[in-house]
């Protein structure tokens, strides 16, 4: 139920975002992360985006696939 | 390049020499977050670790948690004409007898919301006494807060929410503190922890001296928790450690916290499986309480009841394994399910029936 899916911010207008998911365009409600901003990777819960996403950390994750893909093959 | 072994992560492969070699297995880890539970079944690594770790599932999933009487209550003001809005985890889960998909079934008026500001648009629509059921942990409780925060601004008569938001770090300090069963890490909730940061687990470590790692959802996040769980097994360490940077910062998300306690105060919570627990709730602040659906409807508290024979309650604190109910596989199944943990998408009964059964 505490469910996170990352989004890319696309657009804001006030409080609102549009974000970008798996080619999906929703709308996100930024009023508990003010400082977000178009770019950003934030984790969204049930239409509110809870928290930014470190795009370095995810991008040690993603390494790490690639290392077991490679290993894989 | 190195060949193919069989394992599927250098992170694995420290984890299976440090239970090899330098720990004494078999462990016990608890899983608190419904999620995690998912992902060590669907990723395989409950039966890759078998005999070496026993993964224990604890009270991390929302609609499992909430007790019987709780959801009689909800059917209640059902009955009595309410409209109720809700998220779809709780459609299905029995309380005493019946559920809300049952009463939907016999006319009730019952709403299905991805996000609870739905619940204003609803409102508008019925014109009639509607009721936001608030069910949910420190990930959802501000999502809440932002409903009350509207109703209260947009001075909306006939929306009031019913309040049934928990608090992990008071259930987990409650249930160590009973734990019969010998405990050697816990797996701390990864979106929870997004909101209230790393502190509130201190007692963890302090108090029952158990590592703990924050840890997110995907394979190789699973594999870095374990990994850093089993290091400070081995340096015979206890504190508590963040495997989930990329979302969950030290200090979590103040702002979230700002607004679920502008409006909320803790209060005594009923949890199935775990009894009432002291200040494990979140109540509406005296402010606010015209809000709560049971001010304008009152509805009695019964005893409630848990579906006979159903382990529901002991799998929720780590007690039994799903595999230990009688009623597991035979005439609880995800399509017709006895106890809330079959039917949440993320209850142990439903995660170990799609992927953990031998």
């Amino acid at each position: 139920m505490c469910l996170g899916v990352p989004f890319r911010i696309v657009r804001i207008e006030g409080t609102k975002a549009r974000g970008v998911a798996f080619g999906l365009e929703k709308e996100i409600d930024l009023r508990l992360l003010e400082e977000a901003m178009v770019g950003d990777y934030v984790l969204v819960h049930a239409g509110f985006a809870i928290q930014k996403i470190d795009p370095e950390e995810a991008e040690e994750n993603a390494r790490l696939f690639r290392e077991f893909l490679s290993e894989a093959r | 390049m190195p060949a193919y072994s069989g394992s599927f992560s250098p992170r694995l492969d420290e984890i299976v020499s440090l239970l090899d070699r330098e720990i004494r297995s078999p462990l016990n880890l608890m899983e608190i977050c419904g999620t995690h539970t998912v992902a060590i079944l669907r990723f395989g690594f409950r039966s890759y670790f078998k005999g070496r770790i026993d993964f224990l599932s604890g009270p991390g999933c929302p609609v499992c948690v909430t007790a019987p009487e709780d959801i009689d209550r909800i059917l209640a003001l059902a009955e009595r004409g309410v409209t109720i809005v809700t998220f779809g985890d709780l459609l299905k889960v029995p309380g005493s007898g019946s559920s809300l998909a049952a009463k939907r079934a016999e006319g009730c008026a019952v709403h299905v919301v991805y996000n609870p500001l739905e619940a204003l648009e609803i409102a508008a629509r019925t014109k009639s006494e509607t009721a936001f059921i608030g069910i949910g942990f420190e990930t959802t409780a501000p999502l809440v807060a932002a409903l009350v925060e509207e109703i209260v601004t947009r001075r909306i008569s006939n929306l009031s929410i019913y309040p049934l938001l928990k608090t992990i770090p008071t259930a987990m300090e409650h249930l160590l503190s009973r734990m019969e069963h010998r405990l050697d890490g816990l797996i701390c909730p990864g979106h929870v922890s997004a909101i209230i940061g790393e502190k509130p687990y201190g007692f963890i470590p302090a108090r029952f001296n158990l590592p703990c790692v924050i840890a997110g959802f995907e394979r190789e996040d699973i594999a870095a928790g374990l990994l850093a769980l089993l290091r400070q097994i081995k340096a015979g360490e206890s504190r508590v450690e963040n495997r989930y940077g990329r979302v969950v910062k030290r200090e979590g998300n103040p702002r979230a916290r700002e607004l679920i306690y502008r409006y909320f105060r803790p209060e005594a919570a009923r949890w199935r499986g775990l009894g009432e627990i002291p200040a494990s709730g979140l109540t509406l602040r005296p402010e606010y309480e015209d809000y709560h659906i049971l001010r304008r409807v009152p509805v009695p508290v019964l005893p409630g009841r848990e579906p006979a024979g159903c382990l529901c309650g002991r799998i929720i604190c780590g007690l039994n394994s799903p595999g230990d109910c009688p009623h597991f596989g035979r005439d609880c199944t995800p399509a017709h399910p006895l106890g809330p943990c079959m039917v949440s998408s993320e209850g142990s009964c439903q995660a170990y029936y799609l992927y953990g059964r031998e």
